[in-house]
């Protein structure tokens, strides 16, 4: 019945979405903030622990929300490990270009992991959903503490 | 009532959704809009129009004639005493707060307070915040069960202190599809020395209501719920409350004369219809209400109970799905969750079938967070809903699960 929702419900994201690894909130961490989406009640909070280098060491998040907003959290915190914020700000704005447009630039391995969330671009509702996460890191990297992705 | 025929007067039921039939279960954000409502419009854009009460030329006449005439369809649907004592506005919204305004700062005074109830709209919060933090009024809110009824104990204790002015509360809950005792509430809140306003947003499109049988001092609702246009909303109040109100708005129309150092204001109802008002949804208002009328509440009460009833059994029998709510008098507003599956992941995939429901918090924020959730699905019936519409919700709604199991 839902076959031809296979490209937004991915089997990837479905099963991030019900067993994120990454889901807890980290004992030790430097910078941390809250999303919330008014509009739906989405919540999430992301918490970031830096290595001496300046590199991610760990990311952990706590979310309320649909599957797509907890699988992008979950493989979001998967893929910053080891970067530098300044690599991460640059990893945020293609996958939010990938969420709205559905493309994204080939050869970069971080962006292959995240591509199972291009689906989202058909749904503009739900491109907010996968953005979530990324504005609460992207708010903890800037010490702001709190974004919105509306 | 046959609903094949009211079905055909709404053409947007012929429309495919994602190569599906149209499955409309929306209705309690936005009803559609049936044959006579777009007829009416179009007419008159097309053959009888212009400003209102200014010209002195036969379209002017004509079409305040018309706009005039609808306050009269809704004096006799609310079993109004007085023509003037209805009041058009933009919407419910606009409703709530020209009485905040007019009346809160007008009429009430600080350390006086306004109570509402644990399930309102945020359309009924935000304005009496607002008031209270600009005028001194203190919001009181009173509880609900957790069966999603409003409770009277709680309610009565609220106004024991004799404080309070204004009761300010839904007729019907866009969220549970509660129904509050509204005649009762009037009577405890009289007796207390209150007013009482009655946003009858979701409840007017579902009973029949006499303002007078309920002793209202208030009563608002907005016309894209009752399968009119959007952009026009009315408030009823009782004249002398009106009389005593000082105006919200000030323009063209609300004024009798005008000079630098002074203005007097217009009679009833112009006082609080400042500007050109929304004169073509006027028209297409009066045809919804002809329309309502012709269907007769009390063939569309027995319908949407039928339809609410038939939904709730089959939902019950849904494995892992929760049904918020349980009052004992309540209409085709149905809010659920289920496990494992977030209730925008319910949309989306309801919406591939050609289904649409709303999901989130509906501007009810603080009643989620009573309720202990960030967001529900809502199914919400209307005049053209049927049994088999249900059905194939009920069905899609097993496959979610299994989709998300």
């Amino acid at each position: 019945m839902f076959d031809d929702l296979r490209d937004l419900y991915q089997e990837v994201i479905l099963d991030h979405g019900r067993r994120p690894r990454h889901g807890v909130r980290l004992a030790a961490y430097d910078a941390t903030a809250k999303g919330d989406n008014p509009m739906c009640g989405d919540r999430v909070q992301v918490w970031v622990r830096h290595e001496a280098d300046g590199r991610i060491a760990e990311t952990g998040f706590e979310a309320r929300g649909c599957a797509i907003s907890i699988a992008s959290a979950d493989l979001m915190a998967e893929v910053v490990g080891g970067h530098s914020d300044a690599e991460i700000r640059d990893l945020a704005g293609k996958f939010r270009n990938m969420a709205r447009t559905g493309t994204a630039p080939d050869g970069d391995a971080a962006m292959e992991r995240l591509r199972p969330l291009a689906g989202v671009h058909e749904y503009p509702s739900r491109v907010k959903c996968a953005t979530l996460a990324w504005h609460a890191l992207l708010a903890a990297l800037d010490g702001k503490g709190d974004s919105s992705s509306e | 009532m046959n609903l094949a025929d009211i079905r055909a007067q709404f053409p947007i039921l012929n429309e495919s959704v994602r190569g599906k039939q149209l499955v409309f279960l929306d209705s309690a954000a936005s009803a559609q809009k049936p044959r006579a409502v777009i007829d009416a419009m179009v007419h008159a854009m097309e053959h009888q129009y212009a400003n209102v009460h200014r010209g002195l030329h036969w379209m002017s006449e004509r079409t305040t004639e018309a706009y005039e005439g609808t306050r009269d369809a809704i004096a006799a649907l609310l079993n109004a005493r007085d023509r003037h004592e209805v009041v058009f506005t933009g919407n419910s919204t606009g409703a709530i707060n020209l009485v905040a305004h007019s009346y809160g700062r007008g009429i009430l005074r600080p350390g006086q307070a306004v109570l509402i109830s644990g399930m309102e709209h945020h359309s009924n919060i935000v304005p009496w915040q607002m008031l209270r933090d600009a005028h001194g009024i203190e919001l009181r809110v009173a509880p609900i069960t957790d069966a999603g009824e409003l409770d009277m104990t709680a309610f009565e204790a609220l106004l024991a202190d004799r404080k309070v002015g204004l009761v300010s509360i839904t007729h019907m809950s866009n969220v549970l599809g509660t129904y509050t005792p509204a005649a009762r509430i009037a009577a405890l809140a009289h007796a207390y020395g209150a007013k009482v306003l009655f946003d009858g947003s979701q409840a007017i499109v579902h009973r029949k209501i006499d303002v007078q049988a309920l002793d209202a001092d208030f009563y608002v609702f907005t016309g894209h719920k009752l399968y009119g246009p959007t952009g026009i909303g009315v408030l009823w109040a009782r004249r002398a409350l009106l009389e005593a109100m000082p105006p919200f708005m000030g323009g063209g129309d609300m004024i009798s004369s005008v000079s630098y150092e002074c203005s007097t204001w217009a009679e009833l109802p112009h006082k609080f219809e400042a500007g050109t008002p929304a004169i073509l949804e006027s028209i297409g208002l009066n045809a919804a209400i002809g329309f309502m009328n012709s269907v007769g509440y009390d063939a569309i009460a027995a319908h949407e109970a039928s339809l609410t009833d038939h939904a709730l059994s089959r939902l019950a029998g849904i494995e892992g799905l929760n049904v918020i709510g349980r009052a004992q008098d309540r209409g085709g507003v149905v809010s659920f969750t289920m496990q494992g599956a977030h209730a925008h992941d319910i949309a989306t995939l309801l919406d591939r079938q050609g289904i649409a429901v709303r999901a989130g918090q509906h501007c009810a924020e603080p009643l989620m967070r009573r309720l202990g959730l960030d967001s529900t699905a809502r199914a919400s019936f209307g005049i053209y809903t049927t049994h088999d519409e249900i059905d194939t919700l009920a069905d899609t709604l097993i496959r979610v699960r299994e989709f998300f199991a």
